[in-house]
């Protein structure tokens, strides 16, 4: 018996992931065909919540009151039009093959499966390549200025991880657009009245009554005001968990709270130690940094990325001779080259560093160097393609990147894991929807670049608002639980407590060293490498941590009035929490995949070594009371359209 | 290697509420590297506030990435600060010198009330963009993206626009607390793209109105233009200016028929 078969018949939780029936090409269109519907006329008398503005909430938000529910939308930041999605730089990917280069919803879905290390759910993913076509449709509709040809028509790129070019972009702005364009459909509809925003307001708990999704409890960020919302249905689009390393290329606010939460009510959390550490962001230069600065990928189009060969060299950048140089990509995968997929990127990068050749003041970093095309295409063509990027280098790094190549570094960027969900992205509390960054579904063990807007797009515009109305249809007619229910009042107490507790703590250090203490925790032991030593380590050195933020947190002011150290609190705790589990997680897939690298299971070559045979399985933890005790339960993954195969990008 | 900068004074405008009376405060900041953000400065101060036992200053932040638009700090008068194209978060102290005196105010203006310290409430621009910021393009119905082709000139100038990360430094430089170029960015980016024609005149008409509601009238400054940490262009107000006199005129002619 495998692994798998092993701990599928202990799971706790029955976990159905309602893959519809058909070959993968029909998947959808059978789901479609068969759903229940409700009438436009009744869509009216449900309630659905939507917490998250980014790209994944404000679609579903904007399309499900389009369709006629009645929707409201939370977010904590001051404006929708400011969630995390809108740093995404490089693109966004979709199967149009404009270029007539051998692209297919089939090529796109084989290509996301493989990149993912084949740890991905196969009819999600080709559902994600069969919508992407849709939306790029509904973003120019709506007026994004993707870049185009002087024919008129759009321009494409390519990023890591494929061979076509399928990557549609915006500058070096694409999230940005994408962002404004579903932020404005979203105003639309609240200006309309079909959508009530509650913004700097933060969601803190979900509250099920018999076991099925009642509404939420929140925290008005200005007020402190703990209140209680009750709908028929929830959907939490609320990012992703990258800042548990504290430094990260996410957004400063961007938190586990949301999913951890749920996670505390029954939600299972899927895949947590599927991080994403991504090749190209600017090294630490201090200390003091709070914050990673990440550099696209799509400069890996034109980028060499190199290494001195020397680990003593002392010349600067353009004096080492070529023949002194390690263009280690080119040389390790000459098929992809530069544009090798993110998880080997990285890892090819941080070996370099730790044997003594990296650059730079503190030797953290490695050359991406545009020397060459500089050379070939002009400075002009050049500034036109990433001439916003090279400016931000400059700020941030000093040093200008047309004389001197960027120094650049992996960081924490993206993670793959979060709530378990099935084929209609409900979580395993009825109700309960996860969609964008902070459900697990299409992925896998790692994320191809441009594949995240996608995704995120794709299940608020295309799956939710059709998915939503299978499970509400039934409840036509019938009362659900008022915010007087019991259950809200216990939920709400409880958060009250909650904040009340950190205020009373009256301890020595504030939640951002704690952070930062548990970030460099996570980093060095569940990082871009892991190995049982370091993560048995890390499992007995953050409960300690822990337990000294538990009785030395200290979080001046009050709960009554807008305090930003008391909401850092909250969400520090919470990331102490994923963190344990993250490790646990990692500790017990012993193999390599994807982001997740085991330094005991690697080729003779070094790459990641899976077991299939014992591990090709979704890992969705079940709380099991505290910390450091949940429940294993485990998705069998079932490849019948892809032949289970070694990710080579040689 | 880095290099540090010493003995900055920093006067911090301290506010408990949108109803409260403000005032400065006084903080030394003995030493910090000049690779560190102006916002990292602010962080550190925080910690030390905190260890203090006292409450750290609020100020809005989140991408530190100059693309977000929550940063908003009134730095030496300026709104973003010294560096011209340069939102507050992507400011560095290396663009300081040892012994420093720097003043760092919120955003100020009629239309964006302080919530604390230095938070102002910007939601006024939410509601321009929800009176007709957007194209009707309801999920589903869109037709092939290459259906329409844009001449790139066309688009490269919508994109210009559309940069706009709606941080209100404009409002906040204007003497008047005008909000034109935020509004005319946005109508520029719209009106311009083909998709876009079939509202403009609606579109803004009813932008424009519900910024005078809440703004103050533009009277050609300039001040906008020098603050924007995008670089907007004035033009776009022009733009503005001309769109809404045809949907005026539009308009007159619909009441006549
Ligand atoms: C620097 C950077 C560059 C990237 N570039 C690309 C790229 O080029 N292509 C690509 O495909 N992907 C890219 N990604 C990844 C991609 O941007 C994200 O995965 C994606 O935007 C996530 O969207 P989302 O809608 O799921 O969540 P987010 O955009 O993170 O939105 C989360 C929302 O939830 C709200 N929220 C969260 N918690 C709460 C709570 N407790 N209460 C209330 N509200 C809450 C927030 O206010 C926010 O509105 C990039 C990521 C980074 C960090
Ligand atoms: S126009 Fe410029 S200054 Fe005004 S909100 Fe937009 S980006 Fe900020
Ligand atoms: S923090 Fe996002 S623009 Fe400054």
């Amino acid at each position: 018996m495998s692994l798998t078969e092993d701990l599928l018949a202990q799971n706790t939780v029955q976990l159905n992931s309602k893959i519809p029936l058909g070959s993968i090409e029909d998947k959808w269109d059978n789901y479609k065909a068969d759903m229940k519907l409700v009438n436009r006329n009744n869509k009216r008398k449900f309630k659905v919540i939507v917490v998250g503005t980014g790209l994944a909430g404000a679609s579903a938000a904007a399309t499900l009151a389009e369709l006629g529910y009645q929707v409201d939308s939370f977010t904590f930041h001051d404006s929708p039009r400011r969630a995390h999605s809108i740093a995404a730089q490089g693109g966004i990917n979709a199967a149009k093959n404009y270029q007539g280069d051998g692209d297919s919803v089939n090529r796109l879905f084989h290509d996301t499966v493989k990149g993912g290390d084949f740890r991905a759910r196969e009819s999600n993913v080709h559902r994600l390549a069969q919508v992407s076509v849709n939306i790029i449709d509904q973003m120019v509709a709506q007026g994004v200025p993707f870049a185009r040809e002087y024919g008129g028509l759009l321009d494409n790129r390519s990023f890591g991880g494929a061979q076509v070019s399928r990557t549609f972009y915006a500058r070096g702005q694409t999230g940005q657009q994408l962002l404004l364009g579903a932020y404005q459909q979203l105003a639309r509809q609240i200006g309309l009245g079909g959508v009530r925003l509650f913004n700097r307001t933060e969601f803190l708990d979900v509250v099920t009554v018999d076991g099925r999704t009642a509404g939420i409890v929140t925290r008005d960020l200005v007020t402190g005001e703990i209140e209680s919302h009750a709908a028929h249905a929830v959907v939490l689009a609320t990012g992703g968990y990258g800042n548990v390393f504290f430094l990260s290329t996410n957004a400063m606010s961007c938190n586990v709270t949301a999913a951890w939460r749920a996670h505390r009510k029954g939600a299972l959390f899927a895949n947590p130690c599927y991080t994403q550490i991504h090749p190209t962001c600017i090294p630490q230069s201090d200390e003091f940094q709070s914050k990673l600065t990440l550099m696209s990928e799509s400069l890996r189009n034109d980028g060499r990325v190199w290494v001195p060969k020397n680990p003593n060299e002392t010349r600067p950048a353009h004096e080492v001779a070529e023949s002194d140089r390690d263009y280690y990509l080119e040389r390790l995968y000459p098929s992809y080259g530069n544009l090798a997929p993110r998880d080997i990127s990285s890892r090819a990068a941080k070996r370099l560093v730790d044997k003594g050749q990296g650059v730079g003041p503190l030797k953290n970093g490695v050359y991406l160097d545009f020397n060459e095309v500089i050379a070939r295409l002009g400075h002009d063509v050049v500034q036109e393609r990433y001439g916003n990027l090279f400016e931000m280098y400059e700020r941030i790094a000093g040093e200008n990147p047309y004389d001197m190549p960027m120094r650049i570094y992996p960081a924490s960027h993206y993670t793959m894991g979060g709530l378990w969900v099935d084929y209609e992205l409900q979580t395993n509390i009825p109700g309960l929807y996860a969609a964008g960054e902070a459900n697990f579904s299409d992925h896998g063990a790692n994320r191809l670049g441009a594949s995240a807007l996608m995704q995120g797009l794709a299940d608020g515009y295309f799956v939710l608002p059709y998915t939503i109305g299978n499970e509400l249809a039934p409840l036509l007619g019938k009362t659900i639980p008022g915010v007087d229910h019991p259950e809200f009042k216990k939920a709400e107490q409880a958060a009250r407590d909650q904040y009340n507790g950190y205020l009373n703590i009256k301890g020595t250090r504030s939640p951002d060293w704690f952070h930062r203490e548990l970030g460099k925790i996570i980093w060095d032991r569940c990082g871009m490498e892991r190995d049982e030593q370091g993560l048995q380590q890390a499992l007995s050195d953050l409960p300690a941590l822990y337990e000294e933020f538990k009785t030395d947190l200290r979080v001046t002011g009050d709960g009554m009035s807008l305090n930003q150290t008391l909401e850092k609190a909250g969400r520090v705790d919470d990331f102490f929490q994923l963190g344990m589990l993250m490790c646990r997680d990692a500790l017990s897939r012993q193999e390599s995949c994807g982001g997740h690298f085991r330094t005991e299971h690697q080729t003779d070559e070094g790459e990641a070594k899976r077991d299939d045979e014992n591990y090709c399985h979704v890992s969705a933890w079940q709380w099991g009371g505290d910390a450091m005790s949940p429940n294993l339960n485990v998705e069998p993954l079932e490849f019948e359209a892809i032949h289970l195969a070694t990710r080579s990008y040689k | 290697m880095s290099n540090s900068i010493k003995n900055l004074t920093l006067k911090i405008w301290r506010q408990l509420g949108p109803t409260v009376k403000g005032a400065f405060e006084t903080y030394n900041v003995d030493e910090i590297s000049d690779e560190a953000s102006f916002l990292e400065m602010l962080d550190y101060l925080n910690e030390r506030l905190i260890s203090d036992g006292k409450e750290a200053i609020v100020f809005d932040h989140d991408c530190r990435e100059g693309i977000c638009g929550t940063c908003s700090l009134m730095i030496d008068g300026q709104a973003h600060g010294p560096q011209r194209g340069t939102a507050t978060c992507q400011l560095h102290m290396r663009k300081f010198s040892d012994g420093d005196s720097i003043v760092i105010e919120p955003f100020r203006a009629a239309a964006f009330p302080i919530i604390r310290d230095l938070m102002v409430d910007r939601s006024k621009f939410d509601r321009i963009i929800e009176s007709g910021g957007f194209i009707t393009a309801p999920t589903g119905g869109a037709p092939d993206a290459n259906l329409i082709a844009i001449p790139k000139p066309v688009s490269d100038a919508a994109m210009d626009s559309a940069q706009c990360i709606g941080c209100g430094a404009c409002v906040a430089a204007c003497p008047n607390g005008a909000a034109n170029l935020f509004t005319g960015a946005k109508v520029a980016h719209l009106n311009r793209l083909p998709q876009g024609q079939p509202e403009r005149f609606k579109r803004v008409e009813s932008m424009v109105e519900t910024m005078d509601e809440y703004f103050g009238s533009c009277t050609n400054h300039g001040e906008c233009e020098g603050a924007c940490p995008k670089e907007i262009s004035v033009d776009v107000i022009a733009l503005l200016n001309k769109d809404y006199r045809k949907a005026k005129f539009a308009s007159r002619k619909d009441l006549a028929r």
